[in-house]
């Protein structure tokens, strides 16, 4: 109950920051037009829309870390996590109520971009589903890194790492612009070391209903996830303690 | 027959120490039902050190304090049943209404959907919330927003209610409007307020605690404070306890 009232007002708190929409929705929907337009344009096969689309998806989660990083900065700049600290609120009704809302909002938006798609071409089958189901390891991941950011860093500092940082980085080590094998060398090891690609894969995997393959690239995605929940975890509490 | 005190929180010795900052230091005091209780003193004296070990958000390095029957240190969750807290910066959720800021503490201190109801329409009424209702707190101004913040710790039933520095920064009328909304709570639960504005706790308060660099340095009602310094204006008996001008 309590920790369920907590998650409603969190919920609020995103979905009606006008900035958060714009950018976690309206953005990667921008993309998707930009580049399937750009498609119909060129010679290669480059933005194909049935591998573009789950590889926005992913790209888009990297907003969920900005939209919980800033809330919980946020609400630690303005005392009002002061003010709940002194109820019966515990550090898991806070953790959850956190997490929980950004889960619902994460589904929506991938089906969102899957719905958009279709409009420009995706060829539609049940895969999608899967596609969309996929998504929640990886917006756990992006999620946590936002309550972590959220409880290390102010607000002003929130905007520039997670807003400006950790986009392009999602965006450039997921393979979604472009092949990171042409690259290759040390800039594609260090994406194989990373969630992101691992994320865009298994999408695009899950999407051609290449289960096994999906599989394969759902590990290191969940390593990624339970490390950093339990790290943000662990500073969320710690500064909690330290109020 | 003289009517027997009950107290509603007793300090002994509550320290609280930052590295080599002592920020309270032995603070032992007897705070009754009812009573409304300031903490006065300069910046830094520790007033809100003090309420936030009371209010159990910062842990003390020694000593402990009763609030409402249980130990600030061995029974904090059932402290915190106890209390409300308006902290000193603005403590409100600011894309919700100030429907749903009520709401929210409804719901966090296990409140039904009817007494919710009922809480919300009786303590917009007490504190003359009616008219912004519906209006998000974040574009509310300074002094509709304190008014919310202690609405909202207010509206849990608290058997004891800390204000920290209410009025700070609020103009003369806001300011005006907040004490009215003080004094008519006075007596129905305990309320331990801390200020560094002499009139304020003058005004208010049943009995004003001075502190400097976290020590206690008297108690009493403010004419006891008066007739201590030797004075009939209560600015020139703070200066002087203050001071060290009186012993």
């Amino acid at each position: 109950m309590r920790m369920m009232t907590f998650a409603k007002r969190c919920g609020k708190e995103i979905l009606r920051d006008p900035i958060n929409l714009g950018f976690g929705l309206g953005f990667p929907l921008v993309l998707l037009l930009l580049l399937s337009s750009l498609q119909a344009n060129i010679p290669v096969s480059l933005f194909e829309i049935d591998t573009l689309t789950p590889g926005i998806t992913v790209f888009g989660l990297s907003f969920l870390t900005l939209f919980s990083a800033t809330l919980v900065a946020r609400d630690r700049e303005s005392a009002l996590l002061q003010r709940l600290y002194t109820t019966p609120l515990t550090g898991v009704d806070f953790i959850m109520g956190y997490m929980l809302p950004l889960l619902p909002i994460a589904i929506g938006q991938t089906g969102i971009c899957y719905l958009f798609a279709i409009f420009l071409g995706l060829t539609v089958n049940s895969n999608i589903i899967y596609a969309i189901i996929g998504i929640i390891p990886m917006a756990i991941f992006n999620i946590a890194l936002g309550l972590l950011c959220g409880s290390l860093l102010g607000v002003k500092q929130v905007g520039g790492i997670c807003g400006a940082l950790l986009t392009n980085l999602s965006a450039w080590l997921s393979g979604v612009w472009f092949d990171l094998a042409l690259v290759g060398g040390f800039f594609e090891k260090i994406a194989d070391l990373l969630p992101f690609v691992h994320a865009a894969e298994m999408e695009k995997a899950l999407f051609r209903g290449d289960f096994k393959l999906a599989g394969s690239h759902l590990l290191p995605i969940l390593f990624y996830s339970g490390s950093v929940t339990a790290m943000a975890v662990f500073c969320f509490l710690r500064q909690m303690k330290k109020q | 027959m003289q009517e027997k005190k009950i107290p509603a929180i007793q300090t002994r010795n509550l320290t609280k120490r930052y590295k080599n900052l002592t920020a309270v230091d032995r603070l032992t005091l007897d705070i009754c039902q009812g009573e409304l209780f300031a903490l006065l003193g300069v910046n830094g004296a520790g007033k809100t050190t003090a309420i936030k070990m009371l209010s159990c958000l910062t842990k003390p390095t020694d000593g402990d304090a009763v609030v409402g029957g249980y130990s600030i240190t061995k029974e904090s969750e059932q402290v915190k049943r106890l209390i409300g807290v308006s902290p000193q910066e603005t403590a409100v959720a600011p894309n919700l209404s100030v429907k749903e800021n009520l709401e929210l503490i409804c719901g966090i201190y296990g409140f039904s959907k009817g007494k919710t109801r009922e809480k919300v329409k009786e303590i917009s009424r007490q504190l003359d919330l009616e008219e912004v209702l519906c209006k998000k707190a974040g574009k509310l101004s300074g002094g509709w927003q304190r008014r919310v913040s202690i609405a909202m710790a207010l509206i849990s039933e608290p058997q004891i209610l800390f204000l920290d520095e209410p009025t700070l920064g609020l103009d003369v009328m806001a300011r005006h409007d907040l004490w009215e909304i003080i004094h008519s709570l006075k007596g129905k639960i305990t309320i331990i307020l801390t200020t560094h504005y002499m009139e304020e706790a003058e005004s208010l308060s049943d009995r004003i605690g001075i502190m400097k660099q976290g020590r206690l340095l008297a108690i009493g009602t403010a004419e006891e404070l008066k007739q201590k310094a030797g004075t009939c204006d209560f600015e020139t008996a703070f200066v002087a306890i203050v001071k060290g001008e009186v012993i």
